[in-house]
Parts: structure tokens; sequence; C-alpha cells
């Protein structure tokens, strides 16, 4: 019941029954943030403080969020590092292979804008949003644990005001 | 031995494929040699009793920015622990220079990269493709004159 209360404060409790009353867009956000399974993906540098944010100290966890060795189980992929543009090329079919709903964070000065490549990177894609769209962007470079955290929190927060039948709902 | 000597010794075996002797301080001597007798060459200090260069430090690629590429080779011997430098100028228009790869492994992979990257051909190589950069690029990005391109597979590359 803490949970539901969490969900909503106005839920519907009835006396005897085991059971509440809630909508449906509340239930499946509800459900969607709780759980955004990651996939396991790191690119550089980003990748090992994705890491240590997974670890024990940070505890990704805690968020429901675990690392899924296939794009088809996952439901949030982090963009942690210096995409490159062969590098780019497989992304774009890995994101094609996750099923909706899907969402991104980009992680990092590289994913973000091309960081400190973005003048003499011939090899580099100046921001993952030019292939595939972003939910969350966290700058830094690398980003601490907890920026990442903001970033998962932020993602968390779209989530719960997003609504499955009204797509374009302010 | 010194690389003079070492230079002496190459110049009465191989008389016009070893072409030049460079001693320019602070930078380390160099021998320059031909590109088409290189892999002979090379198979000579390996295996001469006096030389056994039996480790290839490292194999890089030069831009001169005057129509010419180099192929620069630091050898090593651990057995009397003694260097030396070799150049191979090529010209950018025809850069082909024999491959190394017979005489030790390592050149191999480094070739590759001195293709990919500075678009210098190793003739009689075993594997010859880019090492680094997608098989479908197009330039080799360490040249001088390498202009970015606009678009790679439809992804916009300048910022």
């Amino acid at each position: 019941m803490r949970y539901l209360n969490r969900l909503d404060s106005k839920i519907k409790q009835y006396e005897h029954g085991n059971f509440v009353v809630t909508s449906v867009d509340k239930f499946l956000n509800w459900a969607r943030l709780s759980s955004m399974w990651q996939m396991t993906f790191g690119l550089a540098c980003c990748a090992i403080e994705m890491m240590a944010t997974s670890a024990s100290h940070y505890d990704f966890d805690r968020f429901g969020i675990i690392p899924r060795p296939s794009p088809r189980h996952a439901d949030m992929i982090i963009i942690s590092g210096t995409v490159t543009l062969k590098m780019a090329t497989r992304i774009k079919k890995l994101y094609d292979q996750m099923p909706e709903p899907k969402y991104i964070i980009s992680m990092g000065s590289c994913s973000n804008c091309g960081g400190p490549y973005w003048e003499h990177g011939y090899h580099v894609l100046k921001g993952i949003d030019r292939i595939i769209p972003v939910d969350v962007y966290v700058p830094g470079c690398p980003p601490r644990p907890e920026a990442l955290l903001e970033g998962v929190l932020k993602l968390q927060d779209k989530i719960r005001n997003q609504s499955t039948y009204k797509k374009n709902k302010a | 031995m010194n690389s003079n000597e070492i230079y002496n010794l190459l110049k009465s075996f191989f008389p016009d494929a070893v072409i030049d002797y460079k001693d320019d301080k602070p930078v380390e001597p160099y021998i320059i040699v031909s590109a088409k007798e290189i892999d002979k060459i090379c198979l000579f200090l390996r295996d001469e009793e006096n030389l056994q260069f039996d480790y290839l430090s490292c194999l890089s690629s030069v831009d001169f920015d005057n129509d010419n590429l180099a192929a620069v080779y630091n050898l090593y011997s651990f057995v009397h622990n003694h260097k030396l430098n070799i150049k191979v100028i090529v010209p950018k228009s025809d850069p082909v220079i024999k491959t190394v790869s017979s005489v030790w492994n390592t050149a191999n992979w480094h070739e590759r990269e001195a293709y990919d990257l500075m678009g210098i051909i190793f003739d009689e190589h075993p594997d010859f493709r880019r090492i680094l950069l997608p098989d479908d690029w197009e330039g080799y990005p360490l040249r001088k004159d390498y202009k970015v391109q606009e678009f790679y597979n439809g992804m916009k590359v300048p910022y």
C-alpha cells in the first residue's frame, strides 16, 4: 500500500476488499518507471562511471535499473561515451531492436554534442541525437554517478507524466 | 653496433637499395632505403649474426606535406642490445612499399594501420584491408590534405 500511496495520494482504497482503483495511465507509468531495464552497453570513459553507478555504492538497482544482455529485453539505453561513426551504425541497429516504449539517456559531452572531438574528430558523430531521439541529456566529462542518477530521476519524472492513450498530452 | 656501422655493413651488401644515412641531432640517426628492397634488407637485418634485429618496436607513417609519404621502422635487438631506425620514402602518387610482415608478424597490423590512416600500400601483404575505420570509408584521415567528408552513411559529419 505504501507504494501505491506514493503513486497517487488520492488513490481509492476499499475497507474489506483486497483491491484498489486507479487510472490505467498512472498504473502503467508507475510500473514502467519502477523497472527501467537498461541495455548493457558502454562506449568509453563514461561507461566506467556508469559501471560505478551500477555498483553497490551508488546502486542503480534501487531504481529498478537492471542491465540486460539483449536489446529485446531493454526499456532504456544509456549512450555512455564517444559515438564514432562506425559505432553509430551499430547503435542505430540496436536501438531499432528495442521494443516500445524505449527511452534514451545521452550521458556525457561526447554523446551530447561530440565533446572534445567537435572540431577535429573526423570519425565522431557530433551528438547521438543526430540518429536517435534522446529523452535526457546528462552533461559532464564524464558525469559523476550523482549526475547520472539525477538524469535517471529526470527520466522517471518524464515517464510519470506521459499518457498511453492521449499521445499529445502536455 | 651503432647506426653508422650498420649503415656501412648494409651498404656493402645492398649498394643500390640503401640510399642514405642521416644523423641530424637531436633526432636519432636513421637509414633511408628503397621501397622495393625493404623486405630483403629487413630479412638480412633479422638473420645476420652481428645484427639479429629480432624485434620490430614500431612501424609508423609520416606525411611530409611535400608530395612524399614515409614509413618508419624502429628495430631493436634483444641479443645485441642495439637499435636502428629505417625510413622508406615514397611519393604520394604511388605510395607502394614491400611488406615486412613475412619478417616480423608484428608488421601485419601496423602496416594495415599505416594503410588505413595514411594510405600507404604494402605490396604482398597477406591480409590487406582497413583495420580501424569502416571498410566503406573514403580517404586517409591522417594525411595533411585530408578533407572531412560531409556525410557518412547518411549521418552528417561536421559539427
